[in-house]
């Protein structure tokens, strides 16, 4: 399992190389999406008003204080469930080129297809751990669709943002599946032992 | 024993302790689970799980000393309120109290308002809305005083919300299978494990969930229920649940839950209802007792 610190914008050249397994840390901007973004962008078809080409972006929906006209400081930014943002990815991947989704709890089938055929990649963050998270964001230095608050698109400045854990790569691996697998495979076992077979 | 009737300031202490608790319950986790996060990465065998576990203790010390949230998640706000048979208090007044204080800490520290109408998903920024903080009251005997707990209640936990109406026929053999199937096959990573594992059982579909929720979220880590047969229960399913091998983050490992709690009740003799409610990692809470004349003590 490796180690790798990657400035983003990330190219597909970067992300190739990552397997399930690796650890990342990330240099630079981040940007933050989620639901009410996503649905705008795509089932609304109102087109990203920032360019995502080799963004990073992360679930999340932050807590901010606001210091001026479209200006706010980081309160607290951590990470939301990925789950419900499956159907965006390839979206996200083919029509405006993101390489890398930093997410908790992982994706399905819809997200790993995309991953395999764009190259891009799923980089685990350690849910709930938002104040750990926050010290990594030096400042927030663009905001969009503020009226979606919290749910807006923010521009993150990282430092240091990580370790990553690559829990989903571009050549067909996730983790999430593997160990939801095991543990469906340990079904029989255990309701034996407990007498609900 | 004579009523007590509550002063005129005693809503003005509920207030500032209605947006107090809010924000402490998400700054200062319980003892308990503190202890449950580190004896957990005691044991965990999986490297990227300690990894992960040993992150989640970096971050409850990075909120303790930069005085942080520990989770962006503010949460649908909710309020269990206890209240003693011996005072006179008016609830008109309490709830508003309770709801002023929800809405004061979101504006005035600021956090995330987490709220937002269901179809037009409109957002008041204060964590308030129609029905919204959720609170609920209890009253109980021989006591004069008002408990309120406060949990904020995150959405990773509580989209992994799931009721059966199990029939008799099934047994407990059923509601064995349908918790860990549930676990196992759709809740996995989802609630931020090690988490913990509210079940209710027995009561109405409303009751069921409701008993869930209690389990899953006022009980303090390491508790049993009282009663012998739920008690062994519960640990017969904790045993279970970790055997699953899901692993802090749903990443593989030991250590999936940090506690599987019952609540239970009676049920019709054609019911066997089961109810999950989970709760991650971050079991946050915050719990405050105030008297008569406003004197309270703060805990979780």
């Amino acid at each position: 399992m490796a180690e790798y610190t990657l400035k983003t914008p990330l190219t597909e050249e970067d992300v190739r190389k990552l397997r399930v397994g690796d650890k990342v840390t990330l240099e630079g901007v981040i940007f933050g999406i989620r639901d009410a973004n996503l649905i705008r962008m795509f089932d609304g078809q109102v087109p990203s008003p920032v360019d995502l080409t080799g963004a990073a972006c992360i679930h999340t929906a932050p807590n901010v204080r606001k210091v001026g006209e479209g200006k706010y400081e980081p309160v607290c930014i951590g990470t939301t469930t990925s789950s419900r943002m499956d159907r965006f990815t390839p979206g996200l991947m083919f029509e405006y080129g993101v390489r890398a989704v930093i997410g908790k709890a992982g994706m399905m089938e819809a997200s790993m297809e995309a991953m395999k055929k764009h190259g891009g990649c799923y980089l685990a963050i350690v849910g709930g751990a938002a104040a750990w998270e926050t010290e990594r964001i030096m400042s927030i230095d663009g905001v969009w669709w503020e009226d979606l608050m919290p749910e807006a698109i923010w521009k993150f400045q990282t430092k240091n943002f990580g370790p990553l854990i690559v829990a989903m790569d571009s050549h067909g691996n996730n983790i999430y599946f593997d160990v939801k697998a095991k543990a469906a495979s340990k079904l029989p076992e255990i309701f034996k032992k407990i007498g609900a077979e | 024993m004579s009523k007590k009737p509550v002063l005129d300031s005693f809503y003005e202490v509920v207030e500032e302790l209605c947006k107090e608790l809010y924000v402490k319950a998400l700054k200062d986790l319980p003892p308990d689970v503190r202890e449950a996060i580190k004896k957990a990465y005691e044991s965990e065998q999986s490297e990227t799980g300690k990894q992960v576990l040993s992150t989640m203790l970096e971050n409850i010390g990075v909120a303790d000393n930069r005085n942080r949230l520990i989770c962006q998640d503010t949460g649908i706000p909710i309020y269990f309120v206890k209240v003693g048979n011996q005072l006179i208090i008016d609830f008109v007044r309490l709830e508003e109290a309770i709801i002023k204080g929800c809405q004061r800490a979101t504006v005035e520290h600021p956090l995330r308002s987490s709220v937002v109408s269901p179809f037009k998903r409109e957002n008041n920024q204060n964590s308030s809305g129609y029905r919204i903080p959720s609170i609920h009251y209890d009253v109980v005997q021989n006591n004069d005083k008002v408990e309120i707990l406060m949990v904020p209640k995150g959405s990773g936990s509580e989209n992994m919300s799931f009721l059966k109406m199990l029939i008799p026929a099934e047994g407990v053999r059923g509601v064995k299978r349908f918790i860990l199937e549930t676990v196992a096959q759709n809740i996995a990573a989802n609630p931020c494990p090690p988490y913990v594992v509210g079940i209710g059982i027995g009561g109405t579909a409303d009751m069921c969930m409701k008993l869930a929720k209690t389990a899953a979220v006022t009980r303090p880590i390491g508790s049993r229920n009282p009663d012998p047969e739920m008690a062994a229960f519960e640990e017969e399913m904790f045993r279970s649940v970790n055997e699953l091998g899901i692993g802090p983050m749903g990443l593989g490992g030991l250590n999936t839950a940090i506690a599987v709690n019952v609540e239970y009740a009676y049920t019709h003799i054609t019911q066997n209802p089961v109810a999950i409610n989970m709760q991650c990692w971050p079991a946050r809470r915050a719990r405050a007792t105030i008297s008569e004349d406003g004197q309270y003590q703060i805990g979780y």
